[in-house]
C-alpha cells in the first residue's frame, strides 16, 4: 500500500477534554466541596440529608454556571440536567450500598467455617456464635430453588412462546391472568398450597411442597420477562427462518429462542430472584425443620429465610448474630446466581 | 431508469456535470479533511486521508463495502466518537476551524453539518409537519416563519406534492423512499453548510432515488454535500467530484480523487479503474 510509507500517527480521542479543560471542572468540584461545608456550619442544614441536598443543589448550580460561560444557555440547561439525573441515580443506589455494607458488618461477626457444615439440629439460636450452622437451610433453600424452577420455567416460557409467537384462543385472557398472577400476596400462595394439598390429607409439611408454593410466585415473573424479551426480536428474523420453508416450531426453536437467548435467562434470575428471599409461602408448606433433610418428598425442611425468621424472632446477642450472618449467606448467594448466570447469558460477538 | 447503463458510458453521463460551474452562492468556504485516521479498538480502519470539499460542491465517496466510507463520514461530523471504542488522528476543517480543536461545542458544529443516514428514520412520535420542523425544536432555534419554512424543506426535498395534505399523518405512514426525503427535508430545515449522505438511496427504488437525485443537485447550489454511494451511476450522475476508497486487507485508504468526469473516463491508477468499470467490488 502507497500509503504506509507514511508513518502512522497515534490514535487520540480529540472529543474527551485536556487536562487543561478540566480545570474548570476540578475548581467547580472543589468550589462544591467548600460551599457544601460553609452551608452545613454556618446555615440551619445539618446532617447527611442536609448534606447531600446541598452537595446536589451547589453541583447542578455550579456544573451549569461553567458549561454556560464556556458555551451557552443551552449548554448550561444541558449540563444542570445531567446533575440532577446523576444526583437521582445516586439516590437510587444509595440504600443498595448501605444495606449492603449493613449486612457485611453484622454478618461477617457470625461466619465460621462450620456455619456451612452443621445445622442446627443439636443447637438453640440462642448458643454460642460457634456451634451449629445453617447447612440444614441452605440445602433447603437449594432443593427447593431447584425445583421450583424446573417446574416454572417450562411452564412460563411456554407460556410466553403461546403469547408470542403462537397467539392462539385465549391469548388476551392468558396475558391477563398472568399479569393478574404476579399480583397475588407471597402468603396467599402458601395458603393455597396448604389447603390444596396439605390440610385435611394427612400429609404432613414437606419441600416439595414449599417449592410448589415458591413455583406458583415463579412463574407469572419467568412467563412476563420472556413475553417482554420474545417481543423484542424482529419479526423479520421469524419471517426469515419461515421463508426457508422451516416449520413454526423448527423457527422458534432454532431463530427465535437462541436469539432471546440471554433475555430468557435473564428471565429466569428474575424468577428465582424473586423467590430466594420468600419466607411466607414457606411458613405453611415446609415446617421450617433444624436438620439437614436432603428428602424434598418427606418430613420438613429448613430453608435460609426461615432460618433468618426464627434467628431474629428469638432476640438474643447471639441468634441476633447468627441472623445477620445467614442475611449475608442468602445475599451472597443470590448474587452469585445472578453474576453466573449473566456470565452464561452473554451474547458472543 | 439508468440502473441499466453500461460502465462505459458512465463518463458521457459524468462529463456533462463539468460543465456546470458548481458553488455560485456557496455559504463558507467548505470542509477539508487533513490526514484523517480512524480506528474502532486496535484496529486501524481508515489511514491518511486527506480530502477537499470545496463549498457547493458534490463529492462521491465510491469504493467496496468495508472500505470505511461511512466511518469516513462519520468523523466529518463527529459521531464517529459515539462508538466507544473509536479513536481517530488528523484534523477536519469547517471554514478553516478544526472541529475536533479543544473549546468546541460539538452541538454547533452538527448543527452545521446535517446527515442523512442509510435507513430513514423519521421520529415516530412526530407528525410530517412536526418532523420537519424537529431540528428546530431540537436545537431550540428560532423562526417565525414556521409553515413557510416546512413547505419550503418540504419542496426543496421533493415531497411537497405527495405530503401537503396529510401534514398531521405520521411519518411512518409514508413509504420508504417518501421517508427518506422527509429526513432530507428534516435536516434542511436547521439550514445546515455542509449535508452528509450515508448511502441514501440504498433501499429505495429507482423512481425514489431520481427524485432525491434532483433534490441532491438542487441543494448543492446552497450547500456542500458529502454523498457515500455503492451506485456508480449515482455518483456519475450527481457529483462533481468523485473520491475512490479501497481498504483491500489493510486500513481503508483513498485511491484516487478529482473531477468525477476524470475518474470516470481517464481514472489514474489501475484499481479504480477496475472498480469504475465493474470489474470487480
Amino acid at each position: 500500500m502507497s500509503t504506509n510509507t507514511i508513518a502512522t500517527p497515534k490514535p487520540k480521542k480529540p472529543w474527551r477534554p485536556t487536562p487543561k479543560a478540566l480545570i474548570p471542572t476540578y475548581l467547580g468540584i472543589l468550589a462544591t466541596i467548600l460551599g457544601t461545608w460553609i452551608l452545613i456550619e454556618f446555615t440551619g442544614l445539618a446532617g447527611k440529608l442536609g448534606a447531600f441536598a446541598s452537595a446536589v443543589f451547589l453541583t447542578t448550580l455550579i456544573s451549569s454556571l461553567i458549561a454556560g460561560l464556556q458555551r451557552g444557555k443551552q449548554a448550561a440547561k444541558n449540563a444542570a440536567v445531567a446533575a440532577i439525573i446523576t444526583s437521582g441515580a445516586l439516590v437510587a443506589v444509595f440504600p443498595v450500598v448501605s444495606i449492603l455494607g449493613t449486612v457485611i458488618a453484622r454478618g461477617v461477626k457470625g461466619i465460621y467455617l462450620g456455619f456451612f457444615t452443621t445445622d442446627m439440629g443439636l443447637a438453640s439460636v440462642n448458643d454460642p456464635l460457634n456451634v451449629g450452622g445453617i447447612l440444614h437451610a441452605i440445602v433447603g433453600t437449594a432443593l427447593m430453588i431447584v425445583i421450583a424452577t424446573l417446574v416454572s420455567v417450562p411452564l412460563g416460557i411456554s407460556t410466553a412462546i403461546y403469547l408470542t409467537e403462537i397467539k392462539g384462543p385465549g391469548t388476551r385472557l392468558i396475558r391477563f391472568l398472568i399479569q393478574a398472577m404476579s399480583g397475588v400476596p407471597s402468603i396467599v400462595a402458601g395458603l393455597f398450597i396448604y389447603s390444596a394439598l396439605i390440610s385435611g390429607s394427612g400429609r404432613g409439611f414437606n419441600g416439595l411442597f414449599g417449592a410448589f408454593a415458591l413455583a406458583i410466585l415463579m412463574l407469572p415473573t419467568v412467563a412476563r420477562t420472556a413475553e417482554e424479551v420474545l417481543l423484542l426480536i424482529a419479526q423479520d428474523l421469524r419471517e426469515a427462518g419461515l421463508a426457508l420453508g422451516a416449520t413454526q416450531w423448527r423457527t422458534v426453536a432454532m431463530v427465535v429462542v437462541p436469539a432471546a437467548k440471554s433475555g430468557l435467562i435473564t428471565a429466569v434470575i428474575l424468577g428465582v430472584a424473586r423467590i430466594a428471599g420468600e419466607t411466607a409461602p414457606l411458613l405453611f408448606t415446609t415446617g421450617g425443620g433444624d436438620v439437614t433433610n436432603l428428602n424434598p418428598v418427606d418430613g420438613v425442611m429448613g430453608s435460609i429465610p426461615f432460618a433468618i425468621w426464627k434467628a431474629l424472632i428469638s432476640g438474643s446477642e447471639e441468634s441476633n448474630a447468627r441472623a445477620w450472618a445467614s442475611i449475608l449467606v442468602l445475599l451472597v448467594l443470590v448474587m452469585v446466581l445472578f453474576f453466573s448466570a449473566r456470565r452464561l447469558g452473554k451474547v458472543r460477538r | 431508469m439508468t440502473d441499466n447503463v453500461k460502465p462505459s458510458s458512465l463518463a458521457s453521463v459524468a462529463a456533462g456535470n463539468a460543465n456546470r460551474a458548481p458553488g455560485k452562492n456557496a455559504l463558507g468556504t467548505g470542509l477539508e479533511a487533513r490526514k484523517v485516521h480512524a480506528w474502532f479498538g486496535k484496529n486501524h480502519v481508515l489511514s491518511d486521508i486527506s480530502l477537499d470539499f470545496a463549498a457547493g460542491t458534490v463529492t462521491a465517496l465510491i469504493g467496496p463495502s468495508g472500505c470505511g466510507k461511512s466511518t469516513f463520514i462519520r468523523t466529518l461530523n463527529r459521531m464517529h466518537e459515539f462508538i466507544p471504542t473509536a479513536a481517530m488522528a488528523g484534523e477536519v476543517l469547517l471554514d478553516g476551524k478544526d472541529i475536533y480543536a479543544p473549546g468546541i461545542d460539538v452541538t454547533k458544529i452538527r448543527l452545521k453539518i446535517g446527515m442523512v443516514f442509510q435507513k430513514p428514520n423519521p421520529f415516530p412520535s412526530m407528525t410530517i409537519g412536526e418532523n420537519v420542523l424537529s431540528g428546530l425544536r431540537l436545537a431550540q432555534l428560532k423562526r417565525s416563519d414556521k409553515d413557510q419554512l416546512m413547505e419550503e424543506c418540504l419542496v426543496r426535498a421533493g415531497l411537497w406534492n405527495e405530503v401537503k395534505d396529510r401534514l398531521d399523518a405520521h411519518g411512518g405512514s409514508l413509504s420508504g423512499g417518501q421517508q427518506q426525503r422527509l429526513c432530507i427535508a428534516r435536516s434542511l430545515a436547521v439550514n445546515p453548510q455542509v449535508l452528509l449522505m450515508d448511502e441514501p438511496c440504498s433501499a429505495l427504488d429507482p423512481g425514489s432515488t431520481l427524485r432525491i437525485e434532483e433534490t441532491i443537485r438542487e441543494l448543492s447550489e446552497t450547500m456542500t454535500i458529502i454523498i457515500v454511494t455503492h451506485n456508480m451511476q449515482q455518483a456519475a450522475r450527481i457529483s462533481d467530484y468523485t473520491a475512490f476508497f479501497l481498504a483491500d486487507g489493510h486500513p481503508g485508504v483513498m485511491v484516487e480523487t478529482g473531477p468525477t468526469s476524470e475518474i470516470f473516463s481517464n481514472p489514474k491508477d489501475k484499481r479504480t479503474e477496475n472498480y469504475v468499470t465493474g470489474r470487480f467490488g
